[in-house]
């Protein structure tokens, strides 16, 4: 069915009575939003799903969960994509993935595989200084300072890890 | 700045060359390393920018680690949807690192293709290595000297406890998934596919499409891959999958053929001939009908039905018959109606008798 005002697939059925007497509208998705009709697509199932897991679990949850003070990703931020923030999240929520991990992984829970082999540990540290200090000359020669300001706070953070990283004996 | 043509659509790609151990029923191996950069987020929370530049690390170090011959480097930002799609097609990238504008790339070993390294995927890397038939052994030799390599020049997110950390749990630890492309017409044919998915499910393995994740297993093509990367060794994790399922998955295979031919050889060849003689004839191909066929012709040539057509054309077909490669190999976007006939008429080409 096309919509009432262009050449597009109706998808919005509206019907209403008006004095005994139906009215009819077909629209498709940005001429019902023209008009102001909520337009609630269809969910995907696995969407859905973790909406309802979450409802559910949300309670339980609400005391353990915090977000990552890393990255800022919440639990159930996590538990809509799947998908991590970023590596301190493996600290952040250890107590809830450690369980998730153990059901995925057969019951395991720790690593037994490869390590890092002890290469030189500050190759891509320092392109991304290099990298970062033309960015901040950029930033200042172009007056965006809030910007500079952002990229020292970002050179200092990864100074500091760097320096912890030469005390770390282990 | 004019594109270049990096992929040959003609050359390279490894898992065609149906020259490998056990090429009756596997079609390729392939292994891959999910990796991230220590110093940034995972992509959820990566900015533009940060996106930008763990491409540009990756970049600068995956030229520089001498990982083969030649690289080829792919910035997929820069890249025309239709050979975005030919990559894809070539298992070169995954169908969702072929979507959408967030800076990407992917950089491919020439002219074998044998290993590509997706970047800002779903992790800051995805190391793969492929190659034809049965071969696991060597896939994973080399793809652990390239993950040497490039530890080397970069810092990976690690910990001791959980492993290599990946933007997804199910692969952490490792990061590893090893995967072989299977043709199994047999099984199907006979119905004791279900048995053997069932089996797979026991032993944690995932049976997965032509295309991986969600996709469809036409011409009766399955991947088959290792899906705990956690509390084994990798060296556990490929023998587990080497030594107990995949053997036997083969043996059940062949058995299955074996019997189709001595009990209902008369079913078999009609399919097989069928398919030959649709492929030869038709004026209009889907790509799912050619696909169907080809799986179909590929068995009649691996048991011997079918003399006058090499293994390795059916495999070159089931590949230059996608979408893409289509269009590219005819310098021309073609809708589905005209593609359906270019299908067809490249296909009674390459078949001729």
């Amino acid at each position: 069915m096309k919509c009432d005002n262009c050449d597009n697939e109706a998808t919005v059925h509206e019907v209403t009575v008006r004095k005994g007497k139906k009215i009819e509208k077909h629209l498709c998705e940005q001429c019902a939003a023209g008009e102001g009709l909520s337009v609630q697509a269809s969910l995907p199932i696995n969407t859905l799903l973790s909406k309802f897991m979450m409802s559910t679990q949300l309670e339980e949850e609400s005391e353990t969960v915090d977000h990552c003070p890393e990255c800022g990703m919440t639990f159930a931020e996590f538990r809509q994509s799947g998908l991590l923030g970023c590596a301190a999240c493996y600290d952040s929520f250890e107590d809830q993935l450690t369980s998730l991990i153990e059901r995925a992984q057969e019951g395991r829970s720790r690593h037994v595989g490869r390590t890092p082999a002890s290469g030189p540990k500050c190759l891509d540290r320092e392109n991304i200084i290099a990298s970062l200090r033309q960015e901040l000359d950029e930033a200042v020669a172009s007056e965006r300072y809030e910007r500079a300001a952002q990229i020292r706070d970002e050179l200092r953070t990864i100074s500091e890890s760097a320096d912890a990283d030469d005390d770390d004996g282990d | 700045m004019p594109h270049e043509d990096p992929i040959n659509p003609e050359g390279g790609v490894e898992w065609l060359r149906a020259d490998g151990p056990q090429t009756d029923v596997v079609m390729s191996s392939r292994i891959r390393l999910a990796r991230n950069l220590e110093s940034f987020p995972f992509l959820t929370k990566a900015t533009p920018d940060e996106r930008q530049r763990i491409v540009a690390i990756a970049r600068e170090q995956t030229l520089a680690a001498a990982l083969a011959d030649q690289m080829i480097w792919v910035d997929l930002r820069e890249t025309p949807k239709l050979e975005r799609n030919l990559l894809v097609e070539r298992h070169l990238i995954s169908k969702q690192h072929a979507k959408g504008d967030a800076p990407r790339a992917v950089a491919v070993s020439s002219p074998d293709e044998r290993l590509a390294i997706m970047v800002n995927e779903e992790d800051h890397l995805r190391i793969q290595v492929m190659r034809s038939g049965l071969d696991l052994q060597e896939v994973f030799q080399q793809i652990s000297e390239v993950d040497d390599k490039l530890e080397k020049r970069m810092d990976f997110a690690f910990s001791s406890r959980f492993g290599f950390l990946t933007a997804c749990p199910t692969n952490v630890g490792t990061g590893i998934r090893v995967s072989v492309m299977l043709h199994l017409p047999g099984l199907k044919l006979s119905g004791e596919l279900e048995k053997v998915r069932r089996a797979a499910k026991s032993m944690s393995l995932a049976v997965r499409g032509f295309y991986g994740e969600g996709s469809d297993a036409v011409g009766d093509f399955y991947q088959l891959s290792n899906q705990t990367t956690l509390g084994k060794t990798e060296e556990q994790i490929l023998e587990e999958f080497e030594g107990k399922m995949l053997p036997k998955v083969i043996d059940y295979e062949r058995h299955a053929r074996k019997k189709l031919l001595a009990e209902r050889r008369k079913l078999i060849e009609d399919r097989v001939h069928r398919a030959l003689g649709t492929l030869r004839h038709a004026r209009l191909l889907a790509a799912n009908e050619s696909l169907q066929l080809l799986g179909y012709l590929r068995l009649g040539v691996a048991a011997g039905l079918i003399k006058d057509v090499p293994l390795q054309t059916v495999n070159r077909l089931i590949l230059l018959t996608q979408p893409a490669h289509l269009q590219r190999a005819l310098q021309k976007e073609l809708d589905q109606a005209k593609r359906r006939v270019e299908r067809a008429d490249l296909v009674r080409a390459q078949l001729a008798g």
